[in-house]
Formats: structure tokens, sequence, C-alpha cells
């Protein structure tokens, strides 16, 4: 095995023979020897140097790095002890010893219990302890700085009260990637005045009565800054996968799916009825496999050919925030025929030089992609979700998508606020203002994510993803940090088991526009000082990043 | 018994040999070939195809998907009339369609809360406060104050410990019914019930049973089968949860379910209640708090009750109450829950507002049953149609008497109702379906929904209009 140091040197050399050595010896092994996130253990430093050296790939860089063995161990020596402790205060409670306050079923004489009993012993015996880490209530708009109602407990988190006091913390947590979410500006004037012109709620349907002139002034401009035909959209995000991927995709089909897919395009891909393949992460040479496998075979049994084959990817992946391998994926859909459903819920607006997501990024025609969906939580400060194409596929998605036919559409002033920012982020209004998010995003998101590689944290994903996980691995760690920087002014979110794998406990900073440098510098300063104290930097990489911010120019 | 001694040697071995019996001879040495033949013996290998690098590329090259969508063309009936019937304005008791303002029978506006002053207050009270979206999950700092406020105020409302809401109406019983029903469980579920619960089936992956709309001696019968199975199986029956899943009242009939009797039945087999009262929500009972209030049964009998905020409420979202290790189950089970942006700020607060206003003014609730009750007469004497639905209930359905074979004969004659009465001023719509994924198709009918504020005047007026409708297409 390589060793990173060597690996970042002849990173330096730029020597392609060795890549393709590497390439070869390591990543041609990935479909065999996978890791369960999707990257290899052991070696990973840039996903991008793949033989193949296109433009993209050059500038392509994402990282990984194996967990280190001992940290492993006690991860899971860890997790160990809390379980035995678990079960031996479990049998506490059953036999009295302990007060039970757990609020647990009433015996019903004859009713099947709702919850087996061990199915909720991760919850009572590790999340219960540990959960004023989520969920906490927020008392102001999510934007750069948040105010958190403070929770207090007194009996070991089994009841959290609120105490009343408000704490002003930096808000490294929300998706608010370009800042929109504000109470103020244009964005919320015109909100606000779309509700006086047509009210909070729809009360029908868009097939019904529940498409207004705002939906459709909604509709246009999405597919305008998409730049597709056509758009529809949709008053949730997470509904708009599932209750759409049904429209697309039916029994005799196939689905092929990236193993990290959010949990909307899994449940939208069961209802399908299709047959669902899970490809490993990102990872092109397992998918052309599948999808070459399942062309030659057919439909299991009978050997019909398929009817069509679906590839759904995301452009940003939430947790480890790398980007899809698009252009590869496009070549795979050209060469096998398969169609594409490109998910941006954390991409768009967020990525590339005019904010139009991952197409934008690379450079590449959105018209190539068959479905272009994504949210408007994010970049754009409001609520719902848009699926975007040709306009076949738009008409047809009017008069048969389940949400168009059986939900109410979208509420006018959150309609409203999509609107304005994307005029604003395609320069139409406000000016530049749009460009210096976009640019100072980027920024933002290079420099905190080269500085905590020089500090020598474990940072997973593209040097470009506004989601920025760092890896703590220990559960206790993670909680140690969240709280230890929630009393220092930052609100951070950390995730855990089961969300990541069990030994992959990360803490996961989203960037924004909004945060301006002197933040940047006290987060930092505050993850400088908890890395050290709590002996997070694991990381025995360069601490030379191979990028800078300085690439993208900031408008003041 | 005979041991082996302790000097063991060749002789001992052929005498013990020569003292065996023959039989025990001959069933060795036949093990012995046996064994033999089966390891020499060719094993059977089914003729495995390889197929060539060639024959693989061909195969690649031939393979020609369908088309991701069929051809929906640009005049696609339902895509032009969206063009046609786009609204501008608040929908309220009258709605602008085609630059006319027309009085609105057609959108769940039940109790007037949409324009109403407070409520627009409130929201924009909201935004200055909250900005508009609340860019994250519940989990990570989405929730807001007001999220937990409306949260309390609907359990308190509705008398039960605990309250969850969700931000879409669609996505509150279709993720709360896969929280708790799982493979292998059993879930009873009416015929008539709306879409969201028919995803929400699908997702659990249980086994479904449906019976007759509204039936119960047909929910009985598929108890009692089930009863008698369970009697050859009582290991299984041990682990199988089973669910009524059914509908306050339904939107596709307008009808009420007969509660009482679900309530006794789910007591005498065990059965749990997960009710959906979107419909029900704000316009049953004497106060608005639904079936359980209009039937005078204990919220507690009912396991889940399930609402969305759009229709009596006219926000957007929804919510599920009941105990509280029933309900905080959805917080970590959920999916539309757990994995979704939380409802937008001024949504909730808008709720919260509409909750206030229904619980300081039930008059908005008896209001809206006698409009229903006027509405329901004046529609009855329009001849050539029947009116299902309860005389109160705020959604009616205009079917024809005589429908003919085909579906889309009919519907393009109500249609056409539905379009000349916008011409005169009353907005009515046919009522819309997915007529391929349904899984029980309602015959085709024009939805009439009642709002409270409308006075005799106008529900005069709408009447007319209908009639007038109908006469002139039927006499067409």
């Amino acid at each position: 095995m390589i060793g990173r140091g060597e690996l970042n040197l002849l990173k330096m050399e730029n020597s392609t023979k060795f890549n393709q050595e590497y390439y070869d010896r390591n990543v041609n092994n990935n479909i065999t020897k996978v890791h369960k996130n999707g990257h290899k253990n052991g070696v990973n430093g840039k996903n991008g140097n793949g033989h193949i050296q296109d433009d993209w790939k050059k500038d392509f860089h994402e990282s990984f790095e194996e967990t280190p063995l001992v940290a492993a161990i006690l991860t899971y020596l860890c997790y160990f002890v809390m379980v035995v402790i678990g079960y031996i205060r479990e049998n506490f409670r059953y036999y009295g010893l302990e007060e039970d306050k757990t609020i647990s079923e009433p015996k019903l004489e004859g009713f099947v219990p709702l919850y087996q009993s061990w199915e909720s012993f991760y919850t009572r015996n590790m999340y219960r302890r540990v959960r004023d880490c989520w969920n906490r209530p927020i008392a102001s708009k999510a934007g750069p700085y948040i105010d958190v109602l403070e929770r207090k407990s007194e009996d070991h988190n089994w009841h959290l009260d609120i105490t009343g006091k408000k704490l002003n913390v930096m808000n490294l947590g929300s998706y608010n990637y370009l800042g929109f979410s504000e109470n103020t500006g244009a964005c919320a004037t015109s909100s606000i005045d779309s509700v006086s012109q047509a009210g909070v709620g729809v009360c029908s349907t868009r097939q019904e009565y529940g498409y207004s002139n705002i939906h459709k002034e909604l509709d246009t401009v999405t597919a305008e800054f998409l730049g597709v035909e056509a758009a529809i959209t949709f008053p949730m995000g997470f509904a708009t996968n599932s209750m759409n991927l049904p429209c697309f995709m039916q029994k005799g089909c196939l689905l092929l799916s990236d193993e990290l897919n959010h949990a909307s395009l899994v449940l939208g891909s069961r209802l399908t009825g299709a047959t669902i393949r899970v490809f490993k992460h990102n990872n092109i040479k397992d998918l052309e496999k599948k999808l070459k496998t399942a062309i030659i075979e057919g439909q299991p049994r009978t050997h019909r050919a398929w009817k069509k084959i679906l590839i759904v990817v995301e452009g940003v992946y939430s947790m480890e925030g790398s980007i899809v391998r698009l252009p590869e994926i496009l070549e795979l859909k050209k060469k096998y025929k398969a169609y594409v459903y490109l998910d941006e819920a954390h991409s768009i607006g967020a990525l590339g030089p005019h904010g139009r997501g991952v197409t934008d990024y690379f450079g590449i025609n959105p018209k190539e992609i068959d479905i272009m969906m994504g949210t408007f939580t994010k970049s754009f400060g409001a609520a719902g979700g848009y699926i975007g194409g040709s306009k076949t596929l738009i008409n047809y998605l009017k008069a048969n998508s389940h949400s168009a036919v059986y939900s109410c559409s979208m509420s006018p002033p959150v309609a409203k606020q999509v609107i304005t920012s994307m005029k604003i982020i395609m320069g139409q209004m406000n000016g530049n203002d749009g460009l210096r998010r976009i640019r100072q995003l980027a920024w933002n998101t290079r420099y905190i994510r080269r500085r905590l590689q020089e500090m020598g944290f474990i940072v997973y994903g593209n040097k470009d993803s506004p989601v920025v996980p760092v890896l703590i691995y220990y559960p206790t760690k993670v909680v140690a940090l969240s709280r230890k920087c929630l009393a220092e002014g930052l609100g951070i979110v950390v995730v855990g088991f089961p969300a990541t794998p069990i030994i992959e406990s990360r803490a996961r900073l989203c960037l924004s526009a909004s945060h301006t440098p002197e933040m940047l510098d006290k987060t930092l300063e505050l993850f400088d000082k908890f890395g050290t104290e709590l002996k997070l930097k694991y990381s025995k990489k360069s601490r030379i990043a191979d990028y800078r911010e300085d690439d993208s120019i900031l408008i003041s | 018994m005979e041991t082996l001694p302790a000097t063991w040697d060749m002789y001992d071995l052929f005498q013990s040999f020569l003292r065996t019996p023959t039989y025990h001879l001959i069933v060795e040495v036949c093990l012995v070939l046996l064994i033999i033949k089966l390891i020499f013996s060719k094993s059977y290998k089914p003729e495995k195809t390889v197929l060539s690098e060639k024959e693989k590329d061909e195969l690649i090259a031939e393979w020609t998907p369908e088309p991701l969508v069929p051809d929906i063309p640009e005049d696609h009936p339902i895509i032009k009339l969206m063009e046609k019937n786009i609204v501008t304005g608040p929908p309220g008791k009258y709605i602008n369609i085609r630059n006319k303002s027309c009085i609105n029978m057609a959108t769940m506006n039940f109790l007037g809360m949409i324009s109403n002053k407070t409520i627009e207050e409130e929201a924009v009270r909201c935004i200055k406060k909250y900005g508009v979206g609340s860019c994250g999950p519940r989990g990570f700092y989405g929730t807001m104050d007001v999220h937990l406020e409306l949260e309390s105020h609907l359990a308190k409302f509705m008398n039960c410990e605990e309250a969850i809401i969700y931000s879409y109406g669609f996505a509150t019983i279709s993720s709360a019914i896969p929280a708790y029903s799982k493979r292998g469980d059993i879930i009873y579920c009416d015929e008539g019930v709306s879409f969201a619960i028919q995803k929400g089936l699908a997702a659990s992956r249980s086994e479904i049973r449906f019976f007759k709309h509204n039936d119960t001696e047909d929910l009985e019968r598929l108890l009692i089968e089930q009863q008698q199975k369970d009697k050859k199986n009582p290991k299984k029956a041990k682990v199988t949860r089973r669910f009524i899943v059914i509908e306050g009242l339904y939107l596709n009939y307008g009808d009420i379910c007969p509660l009482p009797k679900i309530v006794e039945l789910k007591w005498k087999y065990k059965v749990r209640i997960f009710m959906e009262e979107s419909f029900s929500f704000g316009v049953l009972g004497s106060s608005g708090k639904g079936v359980t209030e209009y039937y005078g049964i204990d919220i507690d009998e009912i396991d889940l009750i399930a609402a969305s905020l759009e229709n009596a409420i006219s926000s957007i979202g929804g919510f599920c109450v009941g105990k509280k290790y029933v309900i905080d189950h959805q917080r970590l089970s959920g999916l539309g829950y757990c994995f979704s942006a939380s409802q937008p700020p001024l949504l909730a607060a808008a709720a919260t507002q509409a909750l206030g206003i229904l619980e300081k003014d039930p008059g908005l609730v008896t209001q809206l049953k006698e409009n229903c009750l006027r509405v329901h007469e004046g529609l009855n004497k329009i001849e050539g149609v029947q009116i299902v639905g309860l005389p109160f209930s705020p959604v009616k359905h205009i079917r024809l008497v005589e429908p003919s074979d085909d579906r889309d004969l009919d519907i393009q004659t109500l249609e056409l109702v539905a379009d000349r009465s916008i011409e005169n001023g009353v907005a009515c719509t046919v009522a819309r379906y997915l007529e391929k994924e349904e899984k029980f198709l309602p015959p085709p009918s024009i939805r009439i929904a009642v709002n409270c504020q409308l006075n005799s005047t106008e529900i005069d007026r709408v009447v007319t209009v209908l009639n007038d409708s109908f006469n002139q297409v039927f006499s067409l």
C-alpha cells in the first residue's frame, strides 16, 4: 500500500505514469474491495486522478481518508461499552431497581405491541443521553447568526426544558448556501407583498384551482434559471422525489441508484415498483458493470429486455460532501442509452460559476440530463422542489404527477421568495449581488476546507462542495465537540450512527455566502482549539492543500 | 460390550473381521462403491451460455429503451384547462378566473381562513422575523419556536398528549403509516381512502386488505377470517400488528366513517385505528375537532389521527396527534419528518393563528354546517344528477344519474357544465383522479366545496347557475 505522503509527493510531480499505475492498482480494485462509503479503504487521495486526463479531472479534487485503525477499534469498543451499560440498565429498569422514565406503551390485553422492546434500545440508551445535540430550537431566521433556545435537563436528557435564555451563536449548520435566508431585502419584501396579493394558503391542487399566475411565473423562471425547456414546481422537496419518481418508472424498468442517495429518492424508487440496483458511491466502474450486465441479461428470470433504465444520482451528497462524476455518467448514459435523474438538492445555487448547479460546474448543457430535480429549501431560502426537463416531460408531469392531481400547490409568499432569489442569482435584480454571493460561497468553501486540512483534520468531499464533513469517529467526541462549540458560540451539525456508518461519525459544516471571513476565522480557531483538546486531528495526509481560495475573485 | 484391547494388532483386526455378519459386509462394500461412483461420476452442470464480447456489444447496441414518458400533446385537455383557468389573486370566497370574479365552490377553504387579515398580518410578521424558509430539517436547526408553538397548540386543541407537524399534507399520512406498520403486519383499509393513504400503504409493504367503503360487516368478515388464521398459527399472530386505516370524512364520497362501530371492532379484534381527518378537522363536531367530537367518542380510542392543514386551516402542512408514545416514534421514524426541511415558519404561524380563530369562534363551524345543508338542499333540486355526500358535509359530489358506459364522455359532459358555470360566475371543478393509479376509481363527478362565508343569496345564485348549466348541457 502506498503511503499518503508518497502519494502527495508524486502528485506534486504530476506524474501521469504513476497515476496510471496507482489507478490500476487501487482504483480498479474498487469494484471488489470498496469501503462502505464508496471510497476504498486505505488509499484515496484524489478520486479525480483517473487515467483519462480530461480537463475537468485536473480540477476535481475529492479527498477521503481511511478510518485510522486505532480510532476504528476504539470506536467499536465505545459502542460496545454503551451497549453493555445500556443492557445492564435495561435490566435494572425491568426489575425496578432504577426508575423507568421511558414513556413506554401501556400493556393492552390482546394487542400486539406497537414496537418491539429492542426496537428503541438504541434510542433509549444512547441517543437519549446525547439528544440535546439535535433538534435545537431556534428563535430567529436561519441566517449567519441564530438564536438557539437554551435547553436544560435535570434528569440526563429524559426531559429537555427550554429555559427561556437565547444563545446567539454562529450558524454553520443550516443549508443557507447563498445566504438568502433573510428577513429584510428584496426577497422578504416581495414575499410580504405577495401575502396581501395572493394570500398565504392555496387550498387546492394544481389541476383544479391551485395554479395561479405566481406558480406560472415560478415555473417559467425556474426553467430559465436551469436552462431547460420547462419546469414544474412542488411545495415540498422530499415529496418532489417521492411523488414523481413513480411517474417515470414502472414494473419492468430498472433503477440504478447510488448507495448514498437521499431517503426521499430511496422511498420514491421503492414506490415505483421497478427493480432497484444499488451501485457504489460515485463509482463509475461499478455503475458501468451493473449497467452492462443489466442490458445483457435483461430482467431476472424472464430475460426480457428492460423497458428503460434510469440512473439516479445526486449533485452534491449531503453527508459526504462529494460531487457526482457527472461527465462520466453522461458518457455511460450515451453508451448504454440510459436516462439520468439528477437530484440537485444541495448543488443548485451552490455550485458552478453562475450558481446553476453541477451542470454549470462541469460546463455541461443541462438539456443533456433527462430529469433535473432540485429543491428550493437550500440555496433559495424557501421551501419546495422542482423538476426541469423537456417540454414533453413536464407536460406529462402536469397531467400525471401525484402532486399536481392530489395535493396542494405552493404557498404564494414561498414561491415569490424563490422567484426573487433566482432573479438575483441570474443578475436580473440587485446588480451583481447574485454573483457576489456565488463567489463568496466558493471562497468560503475552499478557505475552510484548506485551513481544516492544514490543521490536520480529516475532511471529506470535494474542494468545492459547501458541505464540509469533518471526521470525528468517536460518538463521545462528536457530542463533546457539539456541546463545546455551542457553549463557545458556534452552532454545528453532528451526525453519527445510524445516519453514517458506525465508525464514521462526523461533524458537518455547511457554508454560506453570508459568513464573513471573521466568522470563518473564529470557527477555525474554535476547531483548532477543540481539535487539539479532543485529539481530532487524525489526518496522516499531507497538510498542504493543492487548491487555493484565491481562485474565486471576490466582489465587494 | 467389546472394548478395544490394549494390544491391538493385525491379528485382532482380522479376527473381528471374521466375526462380523455377512450382511454388514455387503452393506459396507455397497457404500464404498457408491462413494467411488460419486467421486468419479461427472457432475451435472447446466449448459452455461458464455457470450463473447462481440455478442455482448451487439446486445447493448440492439437494446432500445422505451421513451422516458409517453408523448403528451401540448393541447392535452388537462393542460389546456390549467392554462385557461389560471387563478389570479387570493382564492377566497370569490376567486378570480379568466379575469372574472367567481363564487368559489371548488377550493377547500371551508372556514374562510384565506384572505383573513389577522392571518396575513401574522404571516408578514413572521417573514419579518424569520425570513421565508427554514433552511434545514427539524434535527439541524430547522426547529423554530413557531413550530413548537403550533405543535403544542394542536395537541391542546385536540386534547391529545402530543402533536407532530409535517411540512406537507400529502407527506403526513403517507409517512405516518410506514413508521408503524412494517412488512408482515396487516392493514385493513377502506376502499374509499384518498391517494395519500394509498401511497402510505404501498410504502409500508404490509399486507393490505381492503373492505368495502364504510361497510363494517365486510370489515368484520375480514377480521374473523384473520382470527381463524391466527388460531392455526398463533406464533405468527403474536407478532403481527394490525391496523384499521380510515378517513374521517371521505373526500371521494363526502360521507363519514362509522366510527362507533369501528371502535367496537377495535376492542373486539384488537386492532389499532389510524384515522385521516384532513377534511373533517375544523369541520365536524361542535368546535371543529373532527369525527371523534361529532360522535362523542373519546379521542384516546383512536391510536393516531392525521390531518392536513391545507383545507379548513388554509395553510400548508400536516400534523398527527395521539399519545406521546405513539407520536414521538415518528420523530425518528417518520421519513417525511426526519429527512425533509421543516415547514416554513410563516406557514406554521399562519396555522397557529387560524387555529386560534377557530378556537375563539366555534360559530364558524355552525355557519359552515348551515351552509352545507342549504347547498345540499338546493343542489338536490337539479334534475338528472345525484348529490353524493351527507347533507352537512362540506364536500359534495354531483354525479350523473344515468352515466354512459364511457367514462371519458361523462367527464366531458361534466367538464362542459363546469365551464359554463365559470362563465356564469360560479367556479366549480370536476374531481380529478389518476385513473390508472387509483385502486378503486370513483365515478366521475363535479366536486363542490362549501365555504362558511357564503350568504343565502350567493348560495341561491350557485344553485341557479349550476342548474342552468346542467340543463343547458343536457339539452345539447
